[in-house]
């Protein structure tokens, strides 16, 4: 019984700051089984596979390896004991040759110098198990992101992993690279090497995994057999509620809309954008639902001007536009409240009407040189208009709660007097009562006139809010969702099917 | 990699250039052994600390104390040539060896950025140069006539400081290609993190370079003293500046990852061309030879960027 597993973590706890991450989770993997690791964001899948790779330290709980207790205090013991993580974005060393990027660090010598002649041979012996026929003596970075992948793994069969966790491995990847990797997995299968296969592409998952295990908020939910689940009942293990019993949120809104003000048709960009649509009236509130990477956010960045387009169009009042910079964006009228307000949103040394009049430093300064007073008299203006609490304009925006920072920076975006704002996941990581008092300015100023995309992973907000919820899944519109029409089931069933379930109560 | 090897090939045909032209325009006053001794003999301290350097900025970084090691081994040297020559030539390689150990135990360890941990570390070792020397140069011991072979000495008619050079080139050469300490230069300075998980031990490697630096800075050290018959608490300003041109020059990235000590033999051999061009042409002032200089550099880095922009 003991053999039957190659991993077992019990009762793994870990903190940050104050807050705890994970609660006490138990995950196993059984040997030469492929497991797929499920949850949405802030579930605790990353920190969960950083405490097994040794980034992170654990507050509570055990590991065991191949019936060994392990306590890796870096990636590299990790690595010694056998575990090898395959990243979404390769680890590897462009610079080097395919043979030497998978040789460096244990090297076949002769007379002690370096055997390259051997290491080549080596190397193309490796790859052509795996299925790939190619120059070894070229430099890694020659070729695209599945090769190099496929590289990684022969590495991590070299250093005798017994369990190569892929994480994202399949998000920069096209179909057919899909399918090679997938092969491939199937042989690490067939060697007794197991895989932990992490990826937010539901069909992949039903397809190559044998069993799952779901978290949500840092709890287990619960472990399963792929075969025993449909993709609906997985969507709701990931999200949270039973399908069966989904409590009705209230709409609190309902508004009629003005004229077409945006319009965006088959936008296609890499892989991840598959030809998406999406209308936006003035003054409309209209939400954006999806899985992690179904292209929500990625669509908002084509739109902003921040990543390139493949093909599609953009309008804005009936007029194409092509923005090729941020900035362009903005001069349009545009506004973009991005995800990561600690990375792209605030300054954390500046105060808070630095933080609001950076983007607009035209309107505080005079021949160039900024007008304290003026730059205050903003920051003032909005302090109160949007409820901002601060001991005043000067208090650095790093002191201030979660909340009120992302105040400012929507702050700093309405004293442009945009058009149109994008407000990606505006409420994550912020206490309820300020969540609820974002929720009231989303609407205030949709009722200004102001346009808004809203992109959440919560339900309950895109239902509160919006006039209509764009479904997206994969890359591609999965349906459109108005009025009495936004329930948590159809949400859910849009994202896990496609499809709006018809003759009401019918559940799988 | 094809780029790469057409790059090699663009300052080595440059070279040829410069060997070739002012063979034609200033004949046999170019074009002979001793001219070409000259330029060999001048260009191996440079090309010592070069070496180093090469191995230093693969790891994506860089040294800035090397000049000041030059001044502390030489004036080192020159007071220990009253004691014994094995001492004057041992004892200031040591002491570059320990400042380079200063070095890497602030960077790898540490985790002090290059650039600040070697400048803090170049003006410290430049205040213990003036301090012990009170700023004059010391003059070798009379009793010590055996230490100017090292500078001035020819072994089989060829310099002992070409010799000393080439040797350490092959050395490093051979250690940079086929040694599992010279590849994990490479890949150090080409993806740390990655490096790091291949299980190659990043700051042992990256302090090693720099004792490596540190050591050749030394040994240069010793050859410029026992060239001039003295140690000058002056010398050798700047060096480090012309060892990262000549390392830039000869194609190693300064982002690190790529390039080699062969290469930056190439990049040392077109600064030491110019600047014995310039000497030959006489009237012109040498301060002309560092606006050379500087273009140069630029125009290698610009032609680096681009072709960096188009690989990737």
């Amino acid at each position: 019984m003991g053999n039957e597993y190659i991993l077992e973590m019990k009762g793994i706890s870990k903190s940050f700051s104050s807050v705890k991450v994970l609660h006490e989770v138990d995950f196993r993997i059984k040997k030469g089984e492929v497991h797929a690791l499920m949850g949405e964001n802030g579930a605790g899948k990353s920190t969960l596979i950083k405490i097994l790779t040794g980034i992170y330290s654990r507050d509570g709980g055990t590991i065991l390896f191949d019936g060994k207790e392990i306590h890796p205090a870096d990636a590299l013991e990790a690595q010694k004991a056998g575990i090898s993580t395959i990243y979404q974005e390769i680890s590897l060393i462009g610079q080097l040759s395919v043979a030497e990027n998978i040789y460096i660090g244990r090297e076949i010598k002769k007379h002690g110098a370096i055997d390259w002649k051997a290491i080549n041979e080596k190397s193309r012996e490796l790859l052509a198990g795996l299925g790939l026929d190619i120059d070894v003596t070229k430099v890694l970075s020659s070729y695209g992101t599945a090769i190099q992948q496929m590289v990684a793994i022969a590495r991590s069969i070299l250093i005798d992993a017994k369990l190569v966790i892929m994480d994202e491995a399949t998000s920069s990847l096209d179909d057919d690279e899909v399918k090679i990797l997938f092969n491939i997995i199937r042989k690490l299968k067939a060697q007794g090497i197991s895989v932990l296969f992490i990826s937010h592409r539901l069909p992949e998952i039903f397809e190559i995994a044998d069993s799952l295990t779901v978290l949500k908020d840092g709890s287990l939910v619960g472990e399963y057999r792929t075969a025993d689940l449909t993709r609906k009942e997985l969507v709701s293990k990931m999200i949270g509620h039973d399908a069966e019993n989904i409590v009705e949120v209230k709409r609190t809104y309902r508004k009629v809309s003005g004229e077409e003000y945006l319009k965006v048709s088959d936008i296609q960009s890499g892989i991840k954008l598959k030809g998406l649509n999406l209308t936006i009236h003035r003054g409309e509130i209209v939400g954006l639902a999806g899985l992690l990477g179904a292209g929500r956010t990625e669509l908002a960045r084509v739109i902003f001007g921040i990543d390139r387009k493949d093909k599609g169009e953009i309008w804005i009042d009936g007029k194409p536009v092509e923005f090729k910079l941020p900035a362009h964006a903005i001069g349009h009228g545009l506004a973009f409240c991005s995800e990561d307000r600690k990375v792209e949103g605030i300054i954390p040394n500046l105060t808070i009407a630095e933080n609001i009049s950076i983007a607009n430093m035209k309107e505080v300064s005079r021949f160039g040189v900024i007008h304290h007073a003026k730059q205050r008299a903003v920051a003032k203006e909005y302090i109160e208009k949007i409820r901002i609490k601060t001991t005043g304009t000067d208090q650095k925006i790093k002191n201030l709660s979660g909340g009120n920072q992302q105040k400012v920076i929507l702050a700093r975006w309405l004293s442009m007097k945009p058009d149109f704002i994008i407000l990606d996941e505006p409420t994550r990581g912020i206490d309820v009562g300020a969540k609820k008092e974002i929720e009231d300015l989303i609407r205030e100023i949709s009722a200004e006139g102001i346009s808004v995309l809203l992109i959440s992973s919560e339900f309950e907000e895109l239902i509160r809010n919006c006039d209509r919820v764009e479904v997206l899944r994969d890359g591609k519109n999965a349906g459109c969702l108005r009025g009495e029409e936004i329930t948590e089931n159809n949400i859910m069933s849009l994202i896990a099917t496609g499809k709006v379930e018809t003759g009401g109560g019918q559940s799988e | 990699m094809l780029k790469n090897k057409l790059k090699i090939g663009g300052s080595w045909i440059a070279i040829l250039v410069l060997i070739v032209v002012p063979s034609i325009i200033y004949g046999d006053k170019f074009f002979s052994t001793t001219n070409a001794f000259n330029v060999l003999r001048q260009m191996s301290m440079i090309g010592l600390i070069s070496i180093g350097m090469t191995c230093v900025i693969l790891t994506a970084g860089i040294d800035l104390s090397v000049g000041a090691t030059v001044a502390l081994a030489a004036v080192l040297s020159a007071m220990l040539t009253e004691k014994s020559v094995f001492l004057a030539i041992f004892v200031p390689v040591l002491a570059g060896i320990f400042i380079g150990a200063v070095n890497g135990f602030i960077i790898a360890r540490l985790k002090i950025v290059p650039f600040i941990a070697t400048l803090a570390v170049q003006m410290a070792v430049r205040g213990i140069a003036y301090i012990i020397t009170d700023i004059k140069s010391i003059s070798v011991s009379e009793h010590a006539a055996s230490f100017a072979i090292l500078g001035r000495g020819y072994l089989y008619g060829i310099p002992i400081p070409v010799l000393i050079l080439a040797l350490v080139l092959v050395i490093m050469g051979f250690v940079c290609q086929r040694t599992s300490f010279g590849r994990s230069l490479y890949a150090i300075g080409g993806n740390e993190d990655a490096a790091k998980m291949m299980g190659i031990k990043v700051a042992r490697n990256k302090a090693i370079a720099y004792v490596l630096t540190g050591a050749f800075s030394g040994l240069a050290g010793v050859i410029l003293c026992s060239r001039l018959g003295a140690g000058q608490p002056l010398s050798g300003t700047g060096w480090e500046m012309d060892a990262v041109a000549a390392v830039a020059i000869g194609g190693t990235l300064l982002s690190g990852g790529v390039g080699g000590v062969w290469k930056t033999l190439s990049g040392v051999l077109i600064t030491a061309l110019i600047g014995n061009i310039i000497n030959l042409q006489g009237n012109v002032n040498t301060y002309v030879q560092q606006i050379v200089m500087g273009a140069i550099v630029l125009v290698v880095i610009i032609i680096q960027r681009r072709t960096q922009m188009k690989e990737s």
